[in-house]
């Protein structure tokens, strides 16, 4: 029991920042309908400020808040230099230029950091465990990362729909011109709207960095389960990817650590430990084929997209 | 008079509160080129979009050659016989002239599961193309990009690939919108050239055109037949005059 | 214009009498490595050529090719890990795999539009990247060694470097004449009018759904005979051969060299390797460069190499 609401606890702390990373992704297509392979390394890139910040400082909050604003304004030049000229043409483009991003990000990291990976330690109130109900304890950082994570979707939520930005930004994924017709400053809009996507990929990047190792390419194999998230939840929609990666967390985290157990009720023990791993990791995408079948276009479909 | 190819009895269409097509009742003979008119909002389009099967008529039938094709799908009505040139024109751009003429003879010839055999040397699709192509005086721009044809001729390839079908019924939905008055005279005479060859129904804005070019014309005001006859028979209609005619000497002072 | 188009057919010319006359060289140079390098730049055009027949010809954007990739390629060492050693029986089973798994994902990804298309093969490509991952009997994340290669009752012998290279020569050019017969063809005309124009072709009464489809798993049936090769070639596959970058680079090739043209692919793998050889020699850091030189061809070269020949941009 303990064990179970550890994993569930865990497959929430993983969604979320599925959440995080996914948000970023479909802001921007919806927004700017572009598709932006190279998300995956901004995360990274949050990952690898974040564990330079903290070792030049001492602290791991001072780091983490440093990083972010340095992923931010990433997201933004990246944005004036090169997605700036990718608006309208076609998604074959964006796929090919963003992933010619991937290639420059991988090098120049490898240039700068170096091809061993880093780590980022946590400061010691943040490594003991938490009581959350008698007799269970939990891991305060991963709770910490709930918490952050469920704060930023609140506030996110609270952007698009309560705030000019957030009317600009719903204006913006259903009537281009209208925002144009407005006299508002559209260039700006989509730089501020990349840049806040980035930011929460490195926000993503930079709290996953201490549970995992920060390494070249950690951006390329989450950025695989950042596209099944809004695949399932709708294309552009911020309220799909929300309930879409949370779903991923726990399907993707319970499937590992109890499908195989499953397995044996139907298998003999050989086979099931020979095809566990293999049949658990496929898990998600089987959900997601039986979502598409069901709905093409994904549990949310954004309006007219 | 001989049987009609197209009889389009009682039709009405609502749209909201606007009667789009009002008990409109019509008959194109075989072999005649009949030209519909009407003002702005009489509703030519919803006609048009009807006999296609774009719209499906809240009441009232469509005949073609004695069939009755009032729930016939779009596609199956090509098939059958009718093919239409789309207002708006939307064609493959980055496929060859001839290329685009190709599909829409393979389109009417059925499946294009063969793989091997090439279609552009076939002669069963090559030669039909090209007599359309022809027939539009595009022969010579045949394999350039369709994107390379000024909007002329783009109204030309959409007529040649609604002819590659070899319809017995042609509908043509202002084949001169946005044309020039040299591009348009050149229309004007391809029309005069396939008129008794393919039975046409033409819905148009250019008066000149329709009446030196219809052998009968149907008016149409407020989704209502006001009048239908030969280009004297309305030239001396009064009712026309009034609603139509009228108003357009009116305006062009 | 003519001249131009001369130079195209010229640049074939030489390159396909280099490709043919590399042994000669090789064995009168003794330099083995040239005949490796070549092997493998022939199947991964025959890899692209295949992309290039959904992507350039069908308006396909693929980023799943990879996975058939995998699918040949693990085919034929799983076979063979058995004792299953036959190419006459390795390579059916292995082509009807990657067909099976074409037609799966082609008939949920086809089903919806636009940005969907790229990421569902992708998802998919990833998932058999993972399923290869927790293969444990077959190497997992370490990948599988091939005892042997395929072998085809002496007619002819994988094993001899000389004879594997001319194999893979002649399956590479088989492919480019399929696929030019393919796109000449009633089937292929279907497939051109879909990528251009989706809605009319429907419009006039073809079920793009299917035609798409079937291109869709010829193209990776295709792509699986390169799997089958490229893991002959090294005798040895892994899932690395399917991470979802691996379909990055053969969208790269096929755009590089020049989208819906026969010889195309062909440039683009060519010029790819090449260029990483070239850039290598720069810095050792030469993505630093290829990616920059990706985004140039994208918003300046869009007709790639065999644009450039022919002295006319697409699109």
């Amino acid at each position: 029991m303990t064990l179970f609401i550890e994993q569930c606890l865990n497959g929430l702390q993983f969604g979320l920042l599925l959440f995080l990373l996914a948000a970023g992704l479909t802001l921007v297509f919806g927004i700017m309908d572009l598709v932006n392979l190279a998300h995956g390394s901004l995360y990274m890139i949050g990952a690898y400020f974040a564990a330079t910040f903290a070792a030049w400082t001492g602290s791991f909050v001072l780091g983490a808040i440093l990083a972010l604003g340095a992923t931010l304004l990433v997201g933004m030049a990246v944005e004036v230099i090169a997605m700036r000229k990718l608006y309208g043409r076609d998604h074959l483009d964006h796929v090919l230029a963003t992933f010619g991003l991937i290639l420059f990000f991988d090098e120049s990291v490898r240039l700068i950091w170096g091809p061993a990976g880093l780590s980022l330690p946590l400061p010691s109130w943040l490594q003991t465990p938490i009581t959350i109900l008698p007799g269970i304890q939990y891991s305060a950082y991963r709770l910490a990362i709930i918490v952050v994570s469920v704060a930023v979707a609140a506030a996110l939520y609270f952007i698009v729909m309560r705030t000019r930005l957030g009317m600009l930004i719903r204006a913006g994924a259903s009537n281009r011109e209208m925002i144009g017709a407005l006299g508002i400053n559209i260039k700006l809009l989509f730089t501020l709207v990349f840049g806040l996507g980035a930011a929460l990929a490195g926000l993503a990047g930079l709290m996953q960095a201490p549970i995992l190792t920060v390494q070249i390419g950690m951006g390329e194999n989450i950025l695989i389960l950042a596209f099944v998230v809004i695949v399932i939840g709708g294309i552009g929609s911020i309220r799909g990817a929300f309930i879409s990666a949370v779903l991923v967390g726990f399907i993707d985290t319970l499937g590992r650590s109890y499908f195989p157990d499953l397995l044996r009720l139907v298998l003999d023990r050989n086979t099931a430990a020979t095809a566990a791993p293999a049949l658990s990791s496929m898990l998600i995408y089987i959900i997601m084929a039986a979502i598409l079948v069901v709905r093409p276009e994904g549990l949310f479909p954004a309006s007219r997209r | 008079m001989a049987e009609p190819l197209l009889q389009v009895d009682n039709l009405s269409k609502n749209f909201g509160g606007i009667r789009a097509s009002d008990a409109l009742s019509l008959e194109v003979v075989r072999g005649e080129l009949h030209a519909v008119i009407g003002p702005n909002g009489a509703g030519k389009t919803t006609l048009i979009s009807q006999l296609t099967g774009l719209l499906h008529p809240d009441a009232g039938a469509i005949r073609f050659d004695g069939q009755d094709i009032t729930q016939v799908p779009a596609y199956q009505r090509s098939l059958l016989g009718l093919a239409r040139s789309f207002q708006i024109t939307s064609l493959f751009l980055d496929l060859s002239v001839l290329d685009n003429v190709l599909l829409a003879v393979q389109a009417h010839q059925g499946h294009s599961f063969h793989f091997w055999k090439n279609a552009r040397r076939d002669r069963d699709l090559r030669d039909p193309a090209m007599a359309a192509l022809k027939r539009v005086g595009l022969t010579e721009r045949a394999m350039q990009p369709a994107f390379r044809l000024n909007h002329g001729d783009h109204r030309q390839l959409e007529l040649a690939m609604a002819l590659a079908a070899n319809p017995r019924l042609l509908l043509l939905d202002e084949p001169m919108a946005g044309m020039g008055p040299e591009q348009s005279a050149r229309m004007v005479e391809m029309l005069r050239a396939l008129k008794g060859e393919v039975t046409i129904l033409l819905v148009e804005h250019d008066m000149e055109a329709v009446f030196a070019l219809a052998d009968r014309i149907t008016v149409l005001v407020y989704g209502r037949v006001i009048a239908t006859g030969t280009p004297q028979e309305i030239r001396a209609n009064a009712q026309v005059r009034e609603a139509y005619l009228g108003e357009q000497e009116a305006t062009h002072g | 214009m003519i001249r131009k188009l001369n130079l195209r057919a010229v640049v074939i010319a030489t390159l396909l009498a280099a490709l043919l006359l590399l042994p000669l060289y090789t064995s009168l140079t003794g330099d083995r490595f040239a005949l490796t390098l070549f092997t493998r730049i022939v199947i991964l055009a025959l890899a692209a050529v295949s992309l290039n027949l959904a992507l350039g010809y069908g308006g396909m954007v693929s980023f799943g090719h990879a996975a058939f990739l995998g699918i040949g390629g693990y085919a034929v060492g799983i076979l063979s890990y058995e004792g299953v050693g036959s190419g006459f029986v390795q390579w059916p089973i292995a082509l009807g795999a990657s067909a099976l798994f074409a037609l799966v994902i082609g008939a949920l990804s086809l089903r919806t539009r636009g940005v969907y298309f790229i990421m569902i093969p992708l998802a998919f490509a990833q998932m058999a990247y993972y399923i290869a991952s927790g293969l444990a009997r077959y190497g997992g994340d370490d990948g599988l060694t091939l005892q042997n290669r395929s072998s085809f009752a002496g007619l002819i012998n994988p094993s001899n470097k000389v004879q594997f290279y001319y194999l893979c020569l002649a399956l590479l050019l088989g492919s480019i004449y399929l696929v030019w017969r393919l796109t000449n063809s009633r089937f292929g005309l279907a497939v051109q009018g879909a990528r251009s124009n989706d809605t009319r072709m429907r419009a006039i009464g073809f079920p793009t759904y299917r035609y798409k489809l079937a291109c869709f798993v010829i193209s990776g049936t295709l792509c699986g005979l390169a799997g089958i090769l490229l893991a002959n070639n090294t005798d040895f596959v892994s899932p690395a051969i399917m991470f979802w970058t691996r379909s990055g680079d053969l969208i790269v090739m096929v755009v590089l060299g020049g989208m819906g043209s026969l010889f195309g692919p062909l440039f683009g793998a060519v010029a790819l390797l090449f260029l990483e050889e070239a850039l290598s020699r720069i810095t050792e850091y030469w993505q630093i460069l290829l990616g920059p030189l990706l985004l140039l061809v994208v918003l300046f070269a869009r007709g790639g190499i065999d644009g450039l020949l022919k002295g006319a941009r697409r699109g």
